[in-house]
């Protein structure tokens, strides 16, 4: 089959165009839909990985702090991101803990752990084993990463409880806003262009040898 | 402004994961996967206009239950109270915090209905292949896929409410089965964007078209 890498297609609406180089921070748009064609290479690797590992740590610390912290006439109640979840896992609500434990907890952990692992390899210019499926998985992942939902819907709760209730925020909505804050940084990059900066195979040539 | 081709004109197709424009090859009722990450090269989604329809229809009906079943349950002191997603948002209106108010309602009531709307009407003229409009209706499928997500904040409060109000006796917070339909009302309509092919708006111009 030939292939074509000095040409781009629009997703939205399939117009096709010649690749062209772009500045850092530049972004092609399609003419005829207007739809974001191409990204300038995201450049460094090395920076990527480094936030990427960022995450993994913030990650880790909004899993183990308590978000918020509630007390009603002397006894106290805390509550991490599981037991957010958990707390839907009641009588027939219960299929949606599931819901709420992918979006806000899972999705974002393989997100993080897929790119880790691909970006060690990029690093030296290589694909990982299983390069193609994470890739793949990562595109279908990124519109069920639902950190910013989440963050919006503990400051609606507090606001909710806060006449009723004595409320203190804890470690672990700071850490949470800050995933929300370094998981689109890190996710929403142009993942097309690792395949570009690994290219070593033969039969389709880099897109500079064209 | 002379316009770029469309990838069929020049019997190509791109892949929807990798970005590589390969060959299209015509092997009805088999895709081909693309050389370089294996994915399926597809001109258009198989189905796509089919699933969305029905992905968008079980959406609609599970939005009335979600309107009309308790979300949830607020136990006061031995009195208990059930509430649905417009009870919450009215609740807050009242008491004075109208900007939360009116967030509430965005989530859940703005976002989705628009999403119906607008996916109904992508899908209807794409089938007929309309060429009315056909810039405005691209950003229409975009603003749809940025927003729609949105609407997950009332499960998210739901549970981060009934997490944290659990003090035995006193007060006790719990979901009821309305959120359970909410959430399904989310997925479904989300994954009926996902179906449709935003491709399909453009095809009235591919033949006989000025392109």
């Amino acid at each position: 089959m030939n292939v074509y890498p000095h040409l781009v297609a629009c997703e939205h609406c399939d117009s096709v165009y010649q690749r062209c180089a772009l500045a850092a921070g530049e972004v092609a748009r399609c003419r005829r839909c207007e739809a974001v064609l191409q990204r300038a290479n995201p450049g460094d690797v090395n920076r990527w990985l480094a936030l990427t590992l960022t995450t993994a740590v913030v990650f880790l610390i909004a899993n183990v702090c308590p978000v918020v912290r509630i007390s009603l006439n002397g006894t106290h109640r805390e509550a991490t991101l599981w037991e957010f979840a958990w707390a839907l896992a009641q009588g027939s609500v219960a299929p949606l803990a599931i819901v709420a434990a992918l979006v806000i907890i899972l999705v974002p952990l393989a997100q993080i752990a897929l790119l880790s692992w691909v970006l060690i390899f990029a690093r030296a210019g290589q694909r990982a084993p299983g390069f193609a499926p994470a890739l793949r998985m990562l595109a279908r992942l990124r519109p069920w990463s639902m950190v910013e939902v989440g963050i919006l819907g503990i400051l609606v709760a507090i606001i909710k409880l806060v006449s009723l209730v004595e409320v203190t925020l804890g470690a672990g909505v700071w850490a949470t806003a800050a995933l929300m804050v370094l998981l689109t940084v890190i996710a929403h990059r142009d993942l097309s262009s690792l395949w570009d900066q690994t290219e070593h195979d033969p039969k389709v040539p880099s897109r500079s040898a064209v | 402004m002379n316009k770029p081709p469309f990838a069929s004109d020049l019997s190509v197709v791109g892949c929807h994961t990798c970005g590589l424009v390969c060959e299209h090859q015509d092997t009805p009722g088999r895709a081909v996967p693309c050389p370089r990450c294996g994915s399926p090269l597809h001109h258009r989604r198989p189905n796509g206009i089919a699933r969305a329809w029905a992905l968008l229809l079980t959406a609609v009906i599970c939005y009335i239950p979600a309107n009309v079943l308790p979300v949830m349950h607020t136990s006061l002191l031995g009195r208990g109270s059930s509430s649905t997603i417009m009870e919450g948002a009215v609740e807050f209106w009242t008491s004075g915090s109208y900007g939360i108010a009116l967030v509430i309602f965005i989530a859940s009531v703005a976002v989705p209905c628009a999403k119906f709307l607008i996916l109904a009407l992508l899908l209807a003229t794409s089938q007929r292949r309309s060429r009315w409009a056909t810039r405005e209706r691209a950003k229409l499928y975009r603003m749809v896929e940025f927003v729609g997500y949105w609407s997950m904040l009332d499960v998210l409060v739901v549970a981060v409410v009934a997490a944290l109000v659990q003090f035995q006796g006193l007060t006790d917070i719990s979901p009821r089965i309305g959120i359970l339909f909410f959430g399904m009302v989310v997925i479904f309509t989300m994954l009926a964007a996902m179906s449709f092919d935003p491709r399909h708006i453009w095809d009235g111009e591919i033949n006989g078209g000025d392109a």
